[in-house]
């Protein structure tokens, strides 16, 4: 276990390397810099901004001091965002994205493990059928519809909540349903499958002929079993929703993490980019580690090796 | 046999049990029945469920409606109407009003026209042809990389395998979207480039950058997904006992991945390229929806489905169709990929 830790935290530093490496040399491929949106500044102007941000410099320099940087923990100031370093720009949106995020994935488990168990147990039946014709239509549908559609329902014909920002409780309603409209469809049609697989194990009908009831049987043995396909699900699905959705939080304008990622990279601001990437990048790392853990300790049958 | 009635206890014989058996009744003893082929077994499974049938059915005119109605269509998609601008659906403009009253026939706008004076259903039938253009050419280009990488990992083995696949592990870890709109970015200008300067590839203009982009960028990123299938199914295939006859018959390796191993895996490979256009199409959709997809005035739906949202107040009803039609596409490709793996892949199924 120990073992096969630190190789797979060696693994994950070299991964993390590689994809730092990629997007940075990636960035310098693309077109144009982040001084050209505005307009175009002085050719004076121009030079000692480039020099004020190391950007004179040949690639390869860039490169090294970026990644010398980068090892003593320091990702540099935001381009674009005078004055605010990429940590800060990166914390406080995470801290927005995290909280509607965390609260969309809570909701999405806490719907979609039961749903699916549902179908499960009433395969075939019109309860299952509900539930089947439910999950299929959620994940079929983008995330921008089913915000738009939210959008028009409750804030244009019922004006019930607010459109935009996230000042009180009620701000959160439509953003946190939108974001987990596909998880949950997605989770509990993972849950039936998987569920239906070990209702049909051998040791499901042990359990119930030496006499546990039904509710301790699914609780105590198909439950714990079955939830292991989501579990792995669950790993990227975290890093990306706590990261915050593009489309989710422009419809609703939430100052999340996520516009963060996307405003960077056209606004070419290079230390943004980098940053946000590695973040996302390290966060998806570790959330496929702990599921990877977190199997142990759920079917201990599995050893890591 | 019937009118000497013997007695029960008697063990006597019945001589007419042993007589040889005629022609007819050799017949009735053969069990083969004509050899279903792997194609027809699959076909009748499939014809057998509702579903996916009725997803076929639903997708062919979903085509129908995408490639060849806007041929015939009054209007194009790119055609500004002046004074039709902002219509909606069914409404006429005061100009059309009057050449219907001098007689004219004028087209409806069944579904309206957008702030340029655009007809929508002409652009929406423009953007699922986009949406499946790029679900299939991706799928396809997908099933190519992943299938060929994937079954040299797992025929080969060993060292390659090993490596092979640590790549495949790697490229899954990389947060896809990110890159994504990176390599988006970047490839947009120098094909720009190839495509105005190198008359040898002009064809890219007529395709459009933003799509080749799309193709390119998912070739590189989304073929990590059908390269672990496909090594999975060879590794089972490749222990059985027609690829150790084969070798022993000298079969070279190449014969054997094309004659042998991949014809075995095909029901996982339909099945797998299938559920794989939903998703491209979804991402296709986001990428157009964030403004980075495909170039205007060439419409897709999550470009149209971005423009209904800006003018979300006014004309809530503009985003009607495209998102519907997008959850359509999507949803009966998931059902028909579904249908199909059961079809085909019956060892998949739950």
């Amino acid at each position: 276990m120990v073992n096969y830790l630190i190789k797979r935290v060696l693994v994950s530093i070299f991964t993390l390397w590689l994809v730092a490496t990629i997007t940075f040399f990636l960035m310098y491929l693309v077109p144009g810099g982040p001084f050209l949106a505005e307009k175009t500044p002085s050719a004076a102007t121009l030079e000692a901004l480039n020099r004020k941000y190391g950007l004179d410099q040949p690639i390869t320099v860039q490169y090294k001091n970026y990644m010398l940087n980068l090892l003593k923990g320091e990702m540099g100031e935001s381009i674009k965002q005078r004055g605010r370093t990429v940590q800060d720009i990166i914390s406080d949106g995470f801290k927005v994205s995290a909280r509607v995020g965390g609260l969309s994935v809570l909701l999405s488990v806490a719907v979609g493990i039961p749903l699916g168990c549902i179908a499960a147990i009433n395969r075939g039946k019109w309860l299952d059928n509900m539930i089947i014709l439910i999950a299929t239509t959620g994940v079929a549908v983008p995330s921008f519809v089913t915000s738009t559609v939210l959008m028009v329902i409750f804030s244009i014909k019922l004006d019930l909540l607010p459109t935009y920002g996230l000042t009180s409780w009620q701000h959160y309603i439509m953003p946190v349903l939108a974001l987990s409209f596909y998880p949950t469809a997605y989770i509990s049609r993972l849950m039936r499958t998987s569920m239906l697989d070990v209702l049909g194990q051998d040791y499901m009908r042990t359990a119930r002929a030496k006499g546990l009831s039904q509710a301790k049987s699914l609780f105590k043995h198909a439950l714990r079993n079955a939830v292991l396909p989501v579990v792995t699900y669950l790993g990227p699905l975290l890093a990306y929703t706590l990261t915050g959705s593009f489309v989710v939080e422009r419809i609703f304008t939430i100052p999340g993490l996520g516009n963060e990622f996307i405003s960077s990279i056209i606004n070419r601001d290079y230390t943004m980019i980098m940053g946000t990437t590695i973040f996302l990048a390290a966060l998806l790392i570790i959330m496929n580690m702990l599921v990877d853990i977190a199997y142990t300790i759920i079917d201990p049958r599995i050893k890591l090796k | 046999m019937s009118d000497n009635k013997k007695n029960i206890l008697s063990f006597q014989l019945d001589v007419s049990d042993f007589l040889p058996a005629n022609e007819e009744e050799k017949q009735s003893l053969v069990v083969m029945r004509e050899s279903v082929s792997f194609w027809r077994d699959g076909l009748r499974r499939f014809r057998k469920n509702k579903i996916g049938m009725a997803s076929l059915i639903v997708i062919i005119l979903i085509m129908i409606f995408a490639f060849v109605m806007p041929e015939f269509y009054p209007y194009s998609y790119e055609q500004q109407i002046r004074g039709s601008e902002n219509l909606a659906p069914m409404q006429y403009s005061k100009q059309e009003l009057e050449r219907i009253a001098n007689g004219e026939k004028v087209f409806p706008h069944i579904l309206g026209t957008d702030s340029l004076g655009r007809d929508q259903m002409v652009r929406v039938m423009m953007g699922s042809r986009i949406s499946l253009t790029v679900g299939i050419v991706a799928s396809i280009l997908v099933l190519m990389i992943g299938s060929i990488y994937g079954t040299i990992a797992g025929y080969f083995g060993g060292k390659v395998d090993l490596i092979m696949m640590r790549i495949v592990d790697i490229i899954y870890t990389v947060p896809d979207i990110l890159i994504i709109i990176l390599l988006m970015v970047t490839l947009k200008y120098p094909l720009k480039n190839l495509a105005d300067n190198n008359p040898a590839f002009s064809w890219i203009n007529t395709l459009g950058v933003g799509l080749i982009c799309i193709f390119i960028v998912f070739s590189l990123l989304y073929w990590v997904g059908m390269a672990r299938i496909v090594r999975s199914q060879i590794l089972s295939i490749k222990e059985q006992e027609f690829v150790t006859a084969a070798k022993a018959l000298g079969a070279s390796h190449s014969r054997i991945i094309r004659k042998h191993l991949l014809t075995n895996a095909m029901g996982t490979l339909i099945a797998t390229t299938t559920l794989q256009i939903p998703s491209s199409i979804f991402i296709e959709s986001f990428l157009s929806f964030i403004g980075i997809g495909v170039a205007a005035p060439m419409p897709s739906l999550g470009s149209m489905a971005a423009l209904a949202i800006d003018g979300i107040y006014s004309y809530p009803y503009r985003l009607m169709a495209p998102a519907i039609m997008i959850s359509l596409i999507i949803l009966s490709f998931n059902l028909l990929g579904d249908a199909l793996r059961d079809a085909f892949d019956p060892k998949l199924k739950n």
